[in-house]
C-alpha cells in the first residue's frame, strides 16, 4: 500500500518537511522513490508565479531536444534552475543526468485562459512524446508555480542528492503533495510514481484500483490528456479533471462519480434524479476497490477522500500555519507534534474534506 | 425363412431403445398411459418358460402368450426420451436408453425439414467453462465478505445519455435536471426471456409469471420478465403488475391487437418493449407456432384461427437499419409517451457489431437495449437444420459489441444484454458474472426457466418435442390433461429459489475479485485455459 501526504502552510515550507511527513509510515517495499508536486512556489521561483514552469528529467540529448521545441514553438524562456546534486557515494538513486526547472513565457499570441492551459498541455505532451520516442527522459509538468520532482530511489539518499535536507530557501512553497514508493503493479518507471498531474490538478492515491481496466478504457476516449496509464491510480486524476474541468461540476460531485451511493440510498435522496443521471453515465468511472486520494486542485486547495468501504486509511490534523493530510498518523505527529490531536479528521467512507487558502477546513457527506 | 426388408423402420433405427424387464412389469399401464408420444404399447408376446404347478416339483415345458410392453418403430412415434415412463414406473420395469447408432436423423426427411424443440444439439460447446475468475483480491487489496457487504448487482435498461449530454443546470452549487432524459431503470442483470403464451402452456407462463411477481414484491430483486411474442392476458396487462413485465412485438406482431386495446385502461407502464427481430435458435426464422399448440385460449390471445403460425422473417416494412430506428422504435417510444425502454433483440451474427454501431449513432436516443441471442438459445419450434447449423456463439459477440463501443468511447450507452445457452450447465450465475466481465450489463434466459419447472429436454437430444404439442411435463402444451402435469405453484417456488441463489452466487463471485458494483467489461478479472479463446476475448491465458 503506497503511503500518501501532503502539506498545506500559510508560510512556504521546504521539501524536507514533507520527507518528515512520509518517512516515519514506511513499511515493506515503501520508500523506493519519492515524488512531490509542489505548487504555491517561493524563494527562487518567487518572481515567476504566473509563467509556466516546465519540470523534467532528461540526458542531454532529451535537454536539446526540449529546448528545440520550445524554442521553435515560440516560448521565451525566463528562468531556470538545475540543482546541482550532492553525489555522494553509495546513494540509492537512480538518476537521470540532468534535471531542469525552467520558467516560460507564453508566445504572443496566446492569451486567452483557456488557450494558454490548452497549450500548456499539449505542449507538454509534446514534449513526453518526443522524449518517449528517443528514450532521453521525462517531462511531469508545465504549468504556472508548478514543480515536479521525481526520482527512483531511497527518499533519503535522493533529498540527499538534491540537497532538500539543507532547507537553504531556494525550493519551497505552500503546497507540497508527496509519496514514496513506487508502484508494485506495473513496471517500475517514473511516470508510475505519483502524484500526477494535469492543468493544474494533482493528485496521489493509495489503493487499489480494481476498476483500472474500465476506467483506462473509458478515459482513453474521454481527453487527450488521459494518457500513460502507468499506475492504476492515474485514473483518479483522470476522473478529477473530468469532472471539475471538462464536464465544470461542482467539486461535490467528484466523490458521487468516484464512488456512487448504492441504489438503496439513492433511492431516498431528493436529488436522485441527477445522482442516478450521474452513476449511470458514468459509471465506467466508477472506482470500485481500495483507495485513499489527496488532491491538490488548481487554486491550491487541497482535498482528501476515501472509498467507500473504508478499506484504506487517512487523517488530516494542523495548526493555524499548517495542515497536513496522511496515510498514517505518525506522519502528522513527526511534522506536528504540538497539534491539537483531538481536532484530527479521520474521514468516513462518505465524507470528503478540504482545506481552503486560509487552511480552513471543510467536510461534507456525499 | 422371412425375407428382412431394410426400408422398413426398426426400432434398432431411433435414437431411444426402451429397456424393459417383462419379469419385472406388473402390466399395471402407468407407463404405456404416461407416454405422451405413443412411443410404446402394449403387446403380447410368446414366452416359452418351464413351470411347475403340482405342489411337488414337476417342471414342464410350455409356450405361453404374455403381454408386454412394446416400443413403437414408427418414426413419428418414436420414444424421445424424455424418461416419464421410467419415472412413473412403481417397479423399475422400465426406461429409456440412447442408441448410438440411430438412424433417425437420416431417415425422418421424407415428410420435409425435421422440425423440432430445444436448442441446437450440435453446437453446445462451452466456451465460458473454459474462463475462470482469475483475478482474486489477495493482499493488494482486500477480497469482501459476500455476506456482509452491500452489493449493487443491478443493470441499466434504457439510453444512457453521456455525460456531456445530459440537460444539468447548475442552481446554488447543486445540479438540476433541465428536463427530461430518456427512460432508464436499473433492474436485475437477470431477464426471464421471451417464451410466448402458446409456445409455453398457459400454466407455464403463468409460473414464470409468479415468480417474476414475487422476487419482484417478496424478494427485492427487480426481475424482468419479457411476454414473447403472443400477447399477454388482458388482467395483468391492466394490473399493477405490468411494471414487471418487458411486452415483446415480433414479425407476427401477435398479440398486439389486445395490447394495444388494453393501453387505455393500463395503470401502470410496462417495464419494457422489446422489439425481436430474430432469435438466436433460428436466426433467420420468424416465431413458428404448430397448429397442433394453437388451442382456443392461445387463438383468443392472439386474435387467430385455429391454423399453424409462422411470423414473418421480418418486421414487415423496414428496409433498413436506420428506418428501422427510425420507425419502430420511435413509435414504440411514443406509444408509452417516452417513458418506457424500447430494446431491440437480433440473432448473435456476423454482423452484429455493424448493428450494435448504427444503434449507437442513432441521433434520437431511443434505443434502450441490444439483446444478443446466441446459437445456444431455444426455441419451441423450429427446422433442425437451423438449430443445428445456424447462429453465432454469443460470448465473443457480445465482447465484440463491447469492444466496438469501448473504440467510440460508447460503452454502457446502450445496455448489452447476451443470452442463448446461459445457465446450460444449470450455473447460471458463473455464466452471468463472466458474460459480465466480457462487457454485457446483463443476461437473458429461457431454457433453464422451464428446466427448472420440470423440463427434462437437453442439449444431447433428449425430449427435444415442444413442437409436437405432446409436451410430457406439461410446459409446452396446450393439452388441457398434459398441462395438469405441472404445479404451478412448486414451479414458481423452484424459478424464485433459483434466483434467490443466483443472488447469493453472484456476489460470492464478486466478493473476490473485490467488487460491490458489477464489473462490466472488468475483463482484467478473467483468464482462459483455453489460448484461443483467451486471445480472442482480449484476456489473459493461462495452465
Amino acid at each position: 500500500m503506497c503511503r500518501i501526504g501532503a502539506v498545506k502552510s500559510k508560510v512556504p515550507i521546504h521539501p524536507s518537511k514533507a520527507l518528515h511527513l512520509m518517512l516515519p509510515q514506511q513499511e515493506g517495499h515503501d520508500n523506493s522513490g519519492f515524488a512531490m508536486v509542489m505548487q504555491d512556489l517561493f524563494g527562487i521561483f518567487s518572481g515567476y508565479k504566473d509563467k509556466p514552469l516546465l519540470s523534467l528529467a532528461c540526458t542531454q540529448q532529451g535537454a536539446h531536444l526540449v529546448e528545440d521545441y520550445m524554442d521553435s514553438h515560440n516560448f521565451v524562456q525566463l528562468a531556470e534552475w538545475i540543482p546541482v546534486p550532492d553525489k555522494k557515494p553509495n546513494l540509492d538513486i537512480k538518476a537521470m543526468p540532468y534535471y531542469i526547472f525552467r520558467n516560460y513565457d507564453y508566445p504572443e499570441h496566446v492569451d486567452t485562459k483557456e488557450a494558454r492551459e490548452e497549450l500548456l498541455l499539449d505542449t507538454r505532451l509534446a514534449l513526453r512524446k518526443i522524449l518517449d520516442d528517443s528514450g532521453e527522459g521525462y517531462v511531469y509538468s508545465f504549468w504556472p508555480d508548478v514543480l515536479t520532482l521525481k526520482e527512483i530511489g531511497d527518499p533519503r539518499d535522493i533529498a540527499t542528492y538534491f540537497r532538500l535536507w539543507d532547507d537553504n530557501g531556494c525550493l519551497v512553497a505552500r503546497n507540497i503533495i508527496a509519496q514514496c514508493r513506487q508502484n508494485t503493479n506495473y513496471d517500475i518507471v517514473r511516470y508510475a510514481a505519483h502524484p500526477f498531474f494535469l492543468q493544474g490538478y494533482t493528485l496521489c492515491a493509495n489503493g487499489e484500483n480494481t476498476f483500472f481496466t474500465k476506467n483506462k478504457e473509458f478515459q482513453k476516449s474521454l481527453h487527450r490528456g488521459y494518457i500513460g496509464y502507468e499506475s492504476d491510480s492515474q485514473n483518479f486524476l483522470y476522473t478529477l479533471h473530468y469532472v471539475l474541468h471538462e464536464l465544470k461540476w461542482p467539486i461535490n460531485y467528484y466523490k458521487h462519480v468516484i464512488t456512487p451511493l448504492p441504489f438503496e440510498e439513492l433511492e431516498t435522496r431528493e436529488d436522485k434524479d441527477v445522482l442516478l443521471a450521474i452513476r449511470q453515465s458514468l459509471a465506467n468511472l466508477e472506482i470500485n476497490g481500495p483507495n485513499t486520494i489527496i488532491a491538490g486542485l488548481p487554486d491550491g486547495r487541497m482535498m482528501t477522500c476515501c472509498d467507500s468501504k473504508k478499506l484504506r486509511p487517512v487523517v488530516l490534523g494542523g495548526d493555524d500555519e499548517t495542515v497536513a493530510i496522511s496515510s498514517e498518523v505518525c506522519g502528522l505527529n513527526e511534522i506536528l507534534p504540538n497539534r491539537d490531536t483531538t481536532k484530527d479528521i479521520y474521514p468516513n467512507e462518505r465524507e470528503v474534506v478540504m482545506i481552503g487558502n486560509d487552511l480552513e477546513v471543510t467536510r461534507w457527506k456525499q | 425363412m422371412e425375407a428382412i426388408k431394410v426400408q422398413d423402420i426398426a426400432v434398432n433405427d431411433l435414437p431411444w431403445r426402451i429397456e424393459y424387464d417383462a419379469s419385472r412389469c406388473t402390466r399395471c399401464g402407468s407407463c404405456v398411459a404416461g407416454c405422451t408420444f405413443h412411443a410404446i404399447e402394449f403387446g403380447v408376446r410368446r414366452q416359452s418358460m418351464t413351470v411347475s404347478k403340482e405342489n411337488t416339483p414337476m417342471p414342464e415345458h410350455t409356450q405361453v402368450a404374455v403381454t408386454v410392453v412394446k416400443q413403437s418403430s414408427d418414426l413419428k412415434n418414436a420414444c424421445r426420451g424424455c424418461g416419464m415412463c421410467e419415472r412413473v414406473c412403481p417397479n423399475d420395469a422400465i426406461r429409456p436408453v440412447r442408441n448410438p447408432d440411430s438412424r433417425k436423423t437420416l431417415l425422418s426427411r421424407d415428410n420435409g425439414p425435421i422440425k423440432r424443440g430445444g436448442r441446437t444439439n450440435l453446437n453446445a460447446q462451452r466456451t465460458l467453462d473454459k474462463i475462470i475468475v482469475g483475478r482474486i483480491s489477495q493482499m493488494t487489496d482486500p477480497s469482501l465478505d459476500a455476506a456482509r457487504h452491500t452489493f449493487d448487482i443491478r443493470a441499466p435498461f434504457g439510453r444512457v445519455l453521456s455525460a456531456k449530454e445530459l440537460p444539468f443546470t447548475l442552481s446554488g452549487g447543486q445540479l438540476k435536471m433541465k428536463k427530461r432524459v430518456p427512460p432508464v431503470k436499473w433492474i436485475y442483470p437477470l431477464i426471464f426471456s421471451d417464451m410466448s403464451i402458446g409456445a409455453l402452456s398457459t400454466r407455464a407462463w403463468e409460473a414464470i409469471a409468479l415468480a417474476t411477481a414475487y422476487l419482484n414484491e417478496k424478494c427485492g430483486l427487480p426481475v424482468m420478465m419479457s411476454s414473447g411474442e403472443g400477447g399477454m392476458p388482458v388482467k395483468l396487462l391492466e394490473s399493477k403488475y405490468l411494471k414487471y413485465f418487458i411486452i415483446q412485438i415480433a414479425s407476427g406482431h401477435f398479440g398486439w391487437n389486445r395490447i394495444i386495446k388494453a393501453m387505455p385502461h393500463m395503470v401502470t407502464d410496462p417495464g419494457g418493449v422489446l422489439i425481436k427481430i430474430g432469435q438466436g435458435a433460428k436466426p433467420g426464422d420468424g416465431g413458428l407456432l404448430p397448429a397442433e399448440k394453437v388451442a382456443e385460449h392461445v387463438q383468443a390471445i392472439r386474435g387467430v384461427p385455429k391454423a399453424t403460425l409462422s411470423s414473418p422473417p421480418n418486421h414487415q416494412g423496414l428496409y433498413s437499419i436506420e428506418e428501422s430506428v427510425q420507425k419502430m422504435h420511435l413509435s414504440l417510444n411514443a406509444a408509452f409517451g417516452f417513458r418506457v425502454p424500447v430494446a431491440i433483440k437480433c440473432a448473435a451474427s456476423s454482423t452484429s457489431v455493424a448493428v450494435y454501431n448504427n444503434l449507437l449513432r442513432d441521433p434520437y436516443k431511443i434505443c434502450g437495449g441490444f439483446f444478443l441471442d446466441g446459437i445456444q438459445g431455444g426455441t419451441g419450434a423450429a427446422n433442425e437444420v437451423s438449430l443445428d447449423h445456424t447462429g453465432h456463439p454469443v460470448v465473443s459477440k457480445i465482447r465484440d459489441c463491447y469492444l466496438a463501443a469501448v473504440k467510440q468511447g460508447l460503452q454502457g450507452q446502450i445496455p448489452l444484454f447476451g443470452g442463448g445457452g446461459i445457465g446450460m450447465t444449470g450455473n447460471a450465475a458463473a455464466d452471468a458474472f463472466k458474460m459480465i466481465c466480457l462487457g454485457a450489463n446483463g443476461v437473458f434466459v429461457g431454457k433453464i426457466l422451464i428446466q427448472l419447472l420440470g423440463c427434462v429436454g437437453n442439449e444431447n437430444g433428449r425430449c427435444n418435442a415442444c413442437n409436437t404439442g405432446k409436451c410430457p411435463t406439461g410446459i409446452c402444451t396446450q393439452d388441457p390433461r398434459l398441462v395438469k402435469r405441472l404445479d404451478v405453484d412448486r414451479g414458481a417456488q423452484k424459478i424464485v429459489d433459483y434466483v434467490l441463489t443466483f443472488d447469493q452466487e453472484m456476489r460470492k463471485l464478486m466478493a473476490p475479485i473485490g467488487n460491490s458494483s458489477l464489473p462490466v467489461g472488468r475483463s482484467d478479472a478473467l483468464v482462459s485455459t483455453d489460448k484461443a479463446i483467451a486471445d480472442k476475448l482480449g484476456i489473459q491465458y493461462v495452465c
